[in-house]
């Protein structure tokens, strides 16, 4: 049971991890398989976790990205996420890490206020997702610091898979 | 519009705001909302002396004991309080041809109406929230030998309380009751809200009330002193599975509920999101020890105090507290990214012995 480091393990050659941390199996494994259709300039693996801290005991690449997964119709999830973020080293946050709010195109369905997990991404200073699978054509966007914003548009069933979220 | 350059006259461009119409000063309120405002921490419970010195009993009692069917409605253009009366024939006048068509004929109804508009004095949250409006069908008795009692066949009421971000963006020509109430036959209501689509340019959509609006109502109902309880306090979620979602519903002796509200509550006259979530997590928490199921993990779709039940699909429900205290719940308008109107409940409390 350790903490993640992000400089702990040697890079892969033309490689790039990703760990999607989050409670619903479903959602994870969605997104890891539109994530994985997407053109990538190295080759890309994606780890799925229900939660930190991951074993130690089993031989996994460094991980390059981590996206932490709330659903807004589940406080469960987000619960779970607040706890799985004790067990990653500060310096991952250095870039490495994101958040994504999963159900944000049904408002009338959601627990969670968005702005509690505004203010989660900004306590941790790294970018946030609003977006949906189940809503057709939802434009998604960034809460960035200082409210810079980066609109992209999401079609049913693609993620927003590559993070282009620090403006200037 | 012309666009302004970044490298433009900062003066012209304090200029344009100041000239600015109508439109684009909701474009400029929406886009502060939209930069980083965090969730209201605490809601004061307001105080409500305007209703109190204005409310007709009368008026007010007709308000409770009655399942409420919430949409939310766009501004009205040119709507006038001067001209209900005329607005109430040109109603009865399209209820009566549209029954006629043979649209919506209900069996035993007989198809003398009667359409009124009145104001609802009182029914807003500040001075500067219009007034609110209460619309009317009742049947008018064919015998003559009958009393000239009319039967209330369908109620409609519109109001605004504290709109005050919806009110600067809006222009003289319109006005806003964004929240519409509907007590009913369906058939009735869709006949209203297509006469005022048609007469004021209007829109009027369904208002769901989210989990996360839910728990608050639960937590200020729950925190309402009662003399007398008369049903028990209970939540009903909604599990998402396959083939058929799974309902739970949880029930707890309202005192006990109250007394869980209690050792939560610190400040009084104010209610913490803290306290709302900590009020939430015990529950959520004693049933896991249970049953071993996170609610949390599911969705809250109903909840039902002695003061008031309201369900996700957008359906209140008054209860008339026999003893002193009189509670209602309001509505306080927020505006969202996509120009859509979303409410935040809030409920007031106020002693109706103050009013003597």
């Amino acid at each position: 049971m350790s903490v993640l480091r992000p400089l702990d393990k040697q890079p892969g050659l033309n490689t790039a991890t990703i760990l999607l941390v989050g409670t619903e199996d479903a959602l994870l494994q969605q997104l890891a398989d539109a994530m994985l259709k997407e053109d990538c300039a190295s080759e890309l693996k994606i780890h799925l976790a229900r939660s930190l801290p991951l074993p130690s005991d089993v031989n996994r690449p460094r991980i390059d990205l981590i996206m932490f997964v709330v659903n807004l119709h589940s406080k469960y999830s987000l619960q779970n996420v607040e706890e799985s973020l004790r067990h990653v080293d500060a310096t991952f946050f250095l870039g490495k890490v994101g958040f994504l709010a999963m159900g944000a195109g049904q408002e009338s369905h959601c627990s969670i206020h968005r702005n509690t997990v505004t203010k989660l991404a900004n306590t941790y200073r790294s970018p946030l997702f609003f977006c949906d699978l189940e809503v057709r054509t939802l434009i998604a966007w960034v809460q960035g610091k200082g409210g810079q914003h980066t609109v992209g548009c999401v079609e049913k069933r693609e993620a927003v898979g590559c993070a282009q979220a620090r403006g200037s | 519009p012309t666009s302004c350059g970044a490298r433009g006259n900062l003066g012209e461009l304090k200029d344009y705001f100041i000239g600015a119409t109508p439109l684009q000063k909701r474009l400029e309120s929406v886009r502060k909302q939209t930069s980083f405002v965090p969730t209201p921490p605490r809601r004061k419970i307001p105080q409500c002396s305007q209703l109190q010195e204005d409310n007709d009993p009368q008026k007010v009692a007709f308000l409770l004991h009655k399942q409420w069917t919430l949409y939310s409605l766009t501004p009205l253009y040119k709507f006038s309080y001067t001209n209900l009366k005329e607005y109430a024939s040109l109603l009865s006048a399209f209820i009566a041809a549209e029954k006629q068509k043979g649209l919506a004929v209900e069996v035993g109804e007989d198809f003398n109406i009667k359409v009124t508009f009145s104001t609802l004095l009182g029914m807003k949250g500040t001075q500067r929230d219009p007034e609110a409006f209460l619309v009317q069908i009742l049947s008018k008795s064919q015998l003559p030998s009958e009393n000239r009692e009319h039967k209330v066949l369908w109620t409609g009421w519109f109001c605004c309380i504290f709109g005050d971000s919806l009110l600067e963006t809006v222009s003289e020509d319109f006005t806003c009751v964004p929240l519409f109430l509907a007590n009913g036959a369906e058939t009735n209501t869709a006949i209203v809200g297509t006469w005022f689509q048609k007469t004021f340019d209007c829109y009027f959509s369904p208002l769901a009330i989210n989990a996360f609006n839910l728990s608050w109502m639960a937590a200020m109902w729950t925190a309402c002193k009662m003399d007398q309880y008369m049903a028990a306090t209970e939540f009903l979620w909604s599990v998402p599975c396959s083939p058929q979602s799974l309902d739970i519903s949880y029930a707890i002796h309202p005192e006990d509920a109250k007394a869980l509200w209690d050792s939560v509550h610190k400040t009084p006259g104010e209610v913490t999101q803290e306290e709302v979530d900590l009020f939430m997590d015990c529950l959520y928490s004693h049933f896991h020890r249970h049953f071993k199921i996170h609610l949390s993990a599911t969705r809250l779709v109903r909840v039902s105090t002695s003061v008031a039940s309201a369900h996700t699909d957008g359906k209140i429900k008054v209860s008339l507290n026999k003893s002193s205290y009189v509670i209602f719940p309001y509505c306080y308008i927020v505006f969202k990214m996509y120009g859509i109107c979303i409410f935040h409940i809030e409920e007031a409390q106020w002693n109706a012995n103050l009013r003597q």
